[in-house]
């Protein structure tokens, strides 16, 4: 039992808690966003809608507008940003990680490519990427996989799992478990070797190496920053990753991205179909 | 071409509790339980079976393809394979293969993804999203309960580039896998109706499903 004199009273509580409010840790939200600081080159402070630092083990669940620039950025070399992504005015639309990697005919991520719905449509185009090492096929680690390599793997343990993180931020629009759908994993790389083998690229991006993401609709993003199911690593090892988004136009018709393919003109028009009626 | 000879019941072992051929373009579900055995046959070849697994108890519980390919770090199926859950437990072991390897990153063809693959002209094409959805309704399950699939028969390489495409099949006329159940099992089959590339070598045809139990 607290014999703090500091907090022996209500006032005395509410004065120890007011006084917390100045705190800064590395990984918090910037609020207001417009207040945030080093800005990717162009973009000012009043177009900023959201600026957070995710730690080990951190995530965030967040609905971009139409047209939002999502940049995260890899502060340390070292994050694992887990995503998911649903149309967020109707969320029983998601990625499909499937037909993302089969309607542009390769399995891996980088600049130019879409991340696709199920529904034949675009949530989201990769308009920057510095890294070019990401993972299409692995998933994220569970309570199990974490606990086989840290020995604890639960939420509340300092091991948490990136399920059990996309499960949380799912749960908060009202979502649930059925709504995890295979994902993606950003900043760590994993190819496909002879044979069919996994291969996980051990040192896949460096210090200051970021993704861009447009949204090209409404995009529920959930967002989980955890150690590889394939890192081998048996110290939970993630470092912070930033995410930084901003209001930009929306994607012209000759935007390159939407021209590059005759799949990703489709993609485009079956969104832009979609806004129609 | 050698061409094998169609399963007889009789050249399996065990008691036979259930034996049906899933007609061209058409859903099939079923639970297997815990020690039966589901033989899947590519009865002309070629064929590709598009597959997704609920623990039958909680069909939250369900197949997960990025477990799958983490466990044995290979993205094929073939013999030896545990079929993993995304809660980790393994739901079936592939005890028998006479293809070699299997898809596991292709998914399902859907109404909405021919479009972008193959033109709009095939939005009202039947597809293997409408065979799981329509069973699953079924099953009182619906499209929050789609998600990753295996492709029985169907052959994705995928080259160094990350360069990934569905080719021509390494399946024939009477190959088979045999799926040992772990759990109770619902498996959701969809014979692949697809006729614009080349899983079902453009021409859909049966397949058929075999479920055995040891006797005694
Ligand atoms: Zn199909």
């Amino acid at each position: 039992m607290s014999t703090d004199p500091h907090v022996s009273t209500p006032l005395k509580a509410r004065d120890h808690a007011r006084a917390q409010a100045s705190t800064v840790v590395r990984a918090m939200p910037t609020i207001p966003a417009s207040t945030a600081k080093d800005l990717p080159a162009g973009v000012t402070a009043q177009d900023v809608v959201w600026d957070e630092t995710l730690d080990a083990g951190d995530y965030c669940a967040r609905i971009l507008k139409a047209g939002t620039r999502l940049r995260l950025t890899n502060l340390e070399g070292d994050a694992c940003a887990n995503l998911l992504a649903y149309n967020a005015d109707r969320p029983i639309e998601r990625i499909n990680v499937a037909d993302t990697i089969k309607v542009q005919w390769n399995a891996y991520l980088g600049k130019g490519k879409l991340i696709l719905s199920d529904m034949g449509r675009v949530l989201l185009s990769i308009i920057e990427d510095t890294c070019g090492n990401h993972d299409t096929i692995c998933g994220p680690s569970t309570e199990k996989s974490n606990a086989r390599k840290f020995g604890h793997g639960e939420n509340y343990s300092p091991y948490p799992n990136a399920r059990d993180r996309f499960l949380l931020g799912l749960l908060k629009f009202g979502l649930g478990k059925k709504d995890i759908a295979p994902n993606i994993n950003l900043f760590k790389g994993v190819r496909v070797g002879e044979g069919g083998g996994l291969q996980f690229i051990p040192r896949s991006s460096k210090p200051g190496d970021y993704v861009e993401l447009r949204a090209e609709m409404n995009v529920l993003i959930v967002v989980a920053n955890t150690p590889h199911v394939l890192d081998p690593r048996t110290k939970y090892t993630c470092t912070p990753v930033r995410l930084t988004a901003y209001r930009g136009p929306a994607t012209a018709q000759d935007d390159p991205i939407r021209v590059a393919t005759p799949e990703s003109a489709r993609a485009f028009q079956n969104t832009d179909d979609y806004f129609l009626s | 071409m050698t061409m094998t000879m169609p399963i007889e019941p009789s050249a399996i072992e065990g008691k036979v509790v259930l034996d049906h051929v899933i007609p061209s373009r058409a859903p099939w579900s079923g639970v297997v339980k815990k020690g039966q055995i589901l033989r899947i046959v590519d009865l002309e070849g070629n064929q590709s079976g598009d597959c997704i697994l609920y623990n039958a108890a909680n069909p939250e519980e369900r197949y997960s393809a990025a477990q799958t390919m983490v466990a044995q770090k290979n993205i094929f199926l073939a013999l030896g394979t545990n079929l993993m859950s995304n809660e980790g437990n393994v739901m079936m072991v592939v005890t028998a293969d006479t293809l070699g390897r299997h898809d596991t990153i292709g998914g399902a063809c859907s109404c909405e993804s021919n479009t972008l693959r193959y033109g709009h002209h095939t939005k009202h094409q039947h597809a293997c999203t409408e065979n799981f959805l329509y069973e699953l309704g079924q099953h009182v399950m619906g499209k929050r309960d789609m998600t990753s699939n295996i492709n029985w028969f169907m052959n994705v390489p995928v080259e160094a580039d990350g360069t990934l495409g569905i080719v021509d099949g390494i399946s024939a006329p009477g190959k088979y896998v045999d799926l040992l159940a772990e759990m109770d099992t619902l498996v959701v089959i969809s014979n692949c109706p697809q006729i614009n590339n080349p899983c079902n070598g453009f021409n859909p045809t049966p397949l058929r499903v075999i479920v055995t139990e040891p006797r005694g």
